[in-house]
């Protein structure tokens, strides 16, 4: 190994341990806010509050019958990750920011966030500019996403402002890669515009998505239920939807429908 | 949504009413009269011909609308939702480990994949996938290559049942049946099993059960030649299957076809070997491929790719008669419990010992057993996304945690579901009756497509 490589393998070598013990450093705070989570997680990543739940048992405005009606949980997902992002994520961030420079749109406009977490790369897309990201990460041969796997909808009834998400995953099959495209809409105005021009795969994918959560996708005209009958109303799979059922009686006693249980929030 | 501002209509307005001032977009699907009324009065000789749901090849409830031209179908257009059941927003009301008892109900003729999918996603949000038995892995494997075999011997059957050949359908299902005995054996059912669970498998093979599947392969062998014997050679189904269905690998990789059809265009893609799982990239096996890319070279694939999974049994036979004693469950008890009670010794019901010991000897086991059975153990936050190499293709599961006991959202990428969206380019321009052929070689299970 020459001097210079090893001086730059020591550099890396010290950055590593600098962003390991920053990561140490979050991960107490990270179990401070995230409350009791008797599974202990790797977590090296600031974090995203969603919600922010008080009491348990989902009783409210009875008085503090159960005991626990002081208790403040939050829920927060793994916020966005600083660079390096190791392996080939690096090279894809950087491939995709530069194709969006050179077409005027801008990387910072278009890329709202970049996540890291379980081994797995999320890019947070700006919604009007999801079609463009997809259309690079196809047709640039150094990502050639050319595999469409759907998209799910999530829906996070307390995450102001970006109540809906979309959530692509996208296939390399030339370079064995795999990511993640989340793009959020807020409930007043869900709409997210169509890839099936990019990838024709997600045409009955968005329609489930719309069936399920009310993620209307726009530039396409045959956006139809595909799963519910077509004069159903509402959107099933959103929180606030129902379970539907009925309470059941056994022995005497009677049990109520899994959705309104006691639950351990 | 506000259920008191809303009235019933016929073909409601799908934009929730709340959503005022927007660009709203209605599209009422196909109904029969309109379809009717419209061809009335353009007065054409047009024919719309339903096929299904209750029609016996469609594969369950499938619908079909074809507008046909004589005997050459000019559009085709597939219907869904016959039996959607909801199974992902139930899986959010109940515990991690019920969750394999949901999602296993989905592709019924493929279970174990949906629940080795959702168990893989739920070890990576937890971060324990290198804590998994080695065993449990193995056991894992075996149970997924079996599976893949009975359910391809499913579609062959069904498949040669459509164009009339009876003894192509009763060979494979006797083959089938072999393989379900073996699954019976190690779950104690022949579907639904719920045997995978998050951390590992219920239980470990019983007594013997290796023999049985050494036996099983023998058997499922013969008949396996005897349906080669029976459909390679025969000059009428190649009449009906050959450039028949043609998608090329082009139209798959738009569409986002995958599995046998993907293969049967010359691209070896298959999740197995590309993002490996369940320790897949140790065992020795080939991806089968060719190139005519219609329904007679994925129906010589889906052979072919039976002999390939026996080559992984018989390997996977082999280490596990070696790692024979080693524990299928991860060490973490408080993962491992609630999947352990499930199933005692006798493939049912509660473990005996466990109940003597939580009532008769120890408070605190009662305790935790109380807590974890009701309550559950928790996820950290966050998502995952895990797939696997589906008889029909990539099965992706997309799981988010809110850090509860619960999922927040349990998404499948179904692959009968993405493939069905080919049924229009396979059929249109074809004949009547190659529609059944096509249907047959993508292979839709709809109890997957609806979910």
């Amino acid at each position: 190994m020459s001097d210079e490589k090893k001086d730059a393998a020591a550099a890396a070598k010290a950055g590593d341990t600098a962003a390991a013990d920053a990561g140490a450093q979050r991960t107490s705070e990270a179990a401070l806010e995230a409350g009791a989570q008797n599974v202990p997680a790797d977590r090296s990543l600031p974090l995203e509050v969603v919600q922010t739940r008080h009491g348990m048992f989902g009783v409210h405005g009875s008085g503090d019958t159960s005991g626990f009606g002081g208790l403040v949980q939050t829920v927060a997902l793994p916020g966005p990750s600083e660079r390096p992002y190791g392996g080939w994520f690096d090279e894809v961030v950087d491939v995709l920011t530069e194709l969006l420079d050179a077409s005027g749109t801008g990387a910072p406009a278009a890329l709202e966030s970049v996540v890291v977490d379980r081994g797995e790369l999320t890019l947070n897309v700006a919604r009007e500019h999801l079609v463009e990201v997809a259309r690079h990460l196809r047709d640039d041969q150094d990502l050639r996403f050319e595999l469409s796997l759907g998209v799910s909808g999530v829906h996070y009834p307390h995450d102001a402002g970006r109540e809906l998400h979309a959530v692509y995953h996208l296939v390399s099959v030339t370079h064995g890669r795999r990511l993640r495209l989340e793009v959020a809409a807020p409930e007043g105005d869900p709409t997210i515009p169509s890839t099936v021009g990019v990838y024709p795969a997600n045409d009955w994918h968005e329609r489930e998505t719309w069936d399920f959560f009310g993620l209307v996708f726009t530039g396409r005209t045959d956006l139809a239920r595909i799963e519910m009958p077509d004069d159903w109303p509402g959107h099933p799979q959103r929180k606030d939807y129902p379970l539907g059922g009925i309470p059941v009686e056994y022995k005497g006693a009677t049990i109520p429908p899994a959705d309104q249980r006691r639950t351990y929030s | 949504m506000s259920a008191s501002t809303h009235t019933p209509r016929a073909t409601g307005h799908l934009v929730d009413d709340e959503t005022v001032g927007l660009r709203t977009f209605e599209a009422t699907g196909g109904d029969w009269s309109d379809i009717a009324e419209e061809a009335a009065r353009l007065g054409e000789q047009r024919i719309v011909v339903n096929m299904g749901p209750q029609h016996p090849s469609t594969h369950g409830v499938l619908r079909l609308m074809l507008e046909i031209d004589g005997e050459t179908v000019t559009e085709a257009r597939a219907g869904i939702g016959y039996l959607h059941t909801g199974i992902e927003k139930n899986m959010e009301h109940r515990t991690w480990t019920q969750g394999v008892t949901f999602c296993t109900r989905m592709d019924y003729v493929a279970p174990l994949f949906q629940e080795a999918a959702y168990c893989l996603a739920v070890e990576k949000l937890l971060g324990i996938t290198d804590d998994v038995p080695l065993r449990a892995s193995e056991i894992r494997v075996l149970m997924m290559e079996l599976n893949r075999i009975s359910s391809h011997l499913v579609c062959l059957a069904t498949g040669g049942n459509e164009l009339g050949a009876t003894t192509i359908m009763t060979i494979g299902f006797t083959a089938r049946e072999e393989i379900l005995r073996i699954f019976e054996m190690v779950t104690g059912l022949r579907m639904n099993h719920a045997y995978i669970r998050p951390g590992g498998v219920v239980q470990d093979i019983p007594p013997g059960g290796l023999d049985s599947v050494r036996e099983a392969l023998v058997g499922v062998r013969r008949y396996l030649t005897q349906l080669e014997d029976l459909m390679l050679g025969q000059p009428i189904l190649k009449g009906r299957l050959q450039d028949v269905g043609v998608l090329n690998l082009a139209g798959c990789m738009a569409l986002g076809i995958t599995g046998p059809m993907l293969r049967s265009t010359g691209l070896p893609y298959d999740v197995r070997k590309a993002a490996p799982y369940c320790g897949y990239e140790t065992y020795d096996f080939d991806v089968p491929v060719s190139e005519g890319a219609d329904c007679w070279d994925r129906m010589v694939l889906r052979i072919e790719e039976c002999y390939q999974s026996m080559r992984i049994v018989e390997q996977v036979v082999d280490r596990l008669q070696a790692s024979a004693g080693t524990p299928v469950m991860v060490g973490d008890r408080k993962i491992a419990w609630p999947a352990q009670l499930a199933v005692g010794s006798d493939g049912m019901g509660n473990s005996l010992d466990h109940i003597r010991e939580i009532m008769g000897t120890s408070m605190e086991a009662l305790i935790h057993h109380f807590k974890l059975v009701t309550e559950g153990f928790r996820v950290p936050a966050g998502q995952a996304w895990q797939t696997v190499e589906h008889p029909r293709g990539e099965l992706g599961v997309h799981l988010v945690s809110d850090g509860g006991t619960k999922p927040y959202r349990a998404h499948f990428r179904d692959p009968s579901f993405n493939n069905l969206q080919a049924v229009s380019v396979l059929c249109e321009g074809g004949q009547v009756a190659d529609v059944v052929c096509s249907v047959a070689s993508i292979d839709p299970v709809l109890g997957g497509v609806d979910r």
